[in-house]
């Protein structure tokens, strides 16, 4: 395995080479207060490609940001930085990873070739409708994950209508027929409410999602 | 290469904060500007958006002079605080929480909003209704998202516009800078987005919020921020913060719309108002009634909360 540094704005993001190879890339996002994994992932093993695994900012070997101030957008800007070094992906997300493959899907619809998105930690969010929240400062601590991507990122707000705008620019600028697949057994309401959506596929397994996306 | 000016611009009613100083929210330093005598009444004040606490210049002093210890803080990001690795709402949210400790512990105490100021305070006094005593919003109450009544497939492509602009914005901003220039460079270029600012205004809010190096000036604010965005959040659900608010709330909507304000309508307003509540429309202001009308906004301000208390 190898790691590269990439950067978004002021953080350092750990992109790991699982396996290397030729072909388009396999991206893995991994769940809330989850890492890369060190080896390929059995789920993902017949891909022809290389396999890449990216730490979000505040996991793994990424930076720990001071202060907090975690959101889903900032975690798409992410996996943006790696589509960005990679060039073009298929994009396969663990919970919170699955939230943010969807919205990276519909934001670089031409770069993304397929997004599967899978049960994981983090994949519900927070309410759907304005609450009263709570205001907390929490301890610093010296190695991720870090407590304030734990806490916001595990409450942000996902509406349903704002996860399928996601959904629909997928379809809309993708020349895949279903360029979002989900396999996730648990849906929360954004997810149901995607998996409603034309243009997004359903699988039992991330083994059968990755399958559409092979060529 | 722009010729660095040396001598700061005076403004007519302008006055440097008697003290300032900052401190720390959680790693980030927040900076904190006050007006007034320091044993005198807390009266807390929140800046907008891409503003800062200096913006408050010629407004707070005459708040100061009614016998308050007026207290604004620049936001993450702004004017004299730290330039942070993450912005977020939720974030600002928890920077005002500790200002409010550090000025007034767990005593309620009235508060101030402009813009996005106001639309943080109506969320921290719901998160934490224990820190207001009372609540006065300037143009910052949020109602909604504003983008005409367009067909959905339409909305997607504009959606896609904000969404790749937001992502492309954040491909370029590792190591970004603002932009260097003179005094009377930089004032033009906030002119752009404060077109109702006199230019004696903007070149003395340069000297207040931008920093002067070999280079030139450049404004304070981090240009890894962006003015727009999308997000999960709806404008509106402000409204449903301001139906719910159990302190005095005192609301001032603006004639002339500006870019930089939210376009709302009295009449998407009225229906949240608390009972008891104050909502008026100033005439002939725009957005920064404050800043355009001081005495004038003062004063009705004043009236609303009272003697210092």
């Amino acid at each position: 395995m190898t790691v590269e540094m990439l950067i978004h704005n002021r953080v350092e993001l750990a992109l790991h080479t699982l396996r290397p190879g030729s072909g388009r890339p396999l991206l893995l996002l991994h769940g809330l207060g989850e890492q890369s994994p060190s080896d390929v992932p059995d789920a993902v093993a017949d891909w022809a490609g290389p396999v890449t695994a990216l730490d979000f900012t505040g996991h793994g070997a990424s930076t720990m940001p001071i202060g907090g101030g975690y959101t889903a957008e900032i975690l798409m800007g992410d996996a943006d930085a790696a589509i960005q070094h990679l060039g073009e992906a298929t994009v396969v997300g663990r919970g919170l990873g699955a939230y943010i493959a969807l919205l990276i899907a519909g934001a670089r619809a031409q770069r993304v070739r397929g997004a599967v998105l899978a049960d994981g930690p983090g994949l519900s969010g927070g309410p759907s409708v304005p609450t009263s929240q709570p205001v907390f400062s929490l301890d610093r601590v010296e190695t991720t994950p870090d407590p304030y991507a734990l806490a916001e990122l595990g409450r942000d707000l996902r509406p349903p209508d704002y996860a399928t705008a996601f959904s629909r620019l997928a379809l809309q600028d993708s020349d895949l027929d279903q360029p979002i697949t989900v396999v996730a057994r648990f849906r929360p309401a954004w997810l149901r409410a995607v998996a409603g959506e034309p243009g997004v596929g359903d699988a039992d397994s991330i083994r059968e999602g990755i399958r559409a996306y092979l060529d | 290469m722009p010729t660095p000016t040396t001598t700061p611009p005076d403004y007519p009613g302008a006055r440097v904060p008697d003290r300032e100083y900052r401190i720390d929210a959680g790693g980030v330093a927040i900076a904190l500007h006050e007006w007034g005598d320091a044993d005198a009444p807390p009266l807390m004040l929140a800046h907008g958006g891409f503003d800062f606490a200096r913006t408050f210049d010629t407004f707070a002093p005459i708040l100061a002079d009614a016998g308050w210890r007026v207290v604004s803080w620049d936001h993450r990001g702004h004017g004299d605080s730290d330039h942070a690795h993450l912005y977020s709402w939720d974030a600002d949210l928890r920077d005002a929480a500790v200002v409010f400790e550090h000025v007034a512990g767990r005593s309620a105490v009235p508060a101030i909003g402009h813009s996005k100021g106001g639309a943080l305070l109506l969320q921290l006094v719901d998160a934490q209704p224990f820190r207001c005593a009372s609540l006065v919003n300037i143009d910052g109450i949020p109602s909604k998202r504003p983008i005409p009544d367009v067909a959905e497939h339409e909305r997607t492509k504009m959606l896609t516009g904000e969404v790749t602009g937001w992502l492309d914005h954040r491909r370029r901003t590792a190591g970004a800078q603002r932009k260097p220039g003179t005094i009377d460079e930089l004032a033009k270029r906030r002119g752009r987005m404060n077109p109702r600012h006199s230019d004696d205004w903007l070149r003395y809010l340069v000297t207040v919020g931008a920093v002067e190096s070999d280079e030139g000036w450049r404004w304070k604010l981090d240009a890894s921020m962006r003015f727009g965005g999308f997000g999960p959040w709806r404008p509106e659900w402000a409204l449903y913060r301001l139906a719910g608010l159990g302190v005095p709330f005192y609301g001032m909507l603006v004639e002339i719309e500006e870019e930089m304000g939210w376009g709302t309508s009295p009449e998407d307003v009225m229906p949240y108002i608390p009972e008891g509540g104050r909502l008026e429309i100033l005439t002939g202001v725009g957005h920064f009634a404050h800043i355009e009308e001081p005495d004038e906004v003062a004063g009705r301000i004043l009236d609303f909360l009272g003697a210092p208390a």
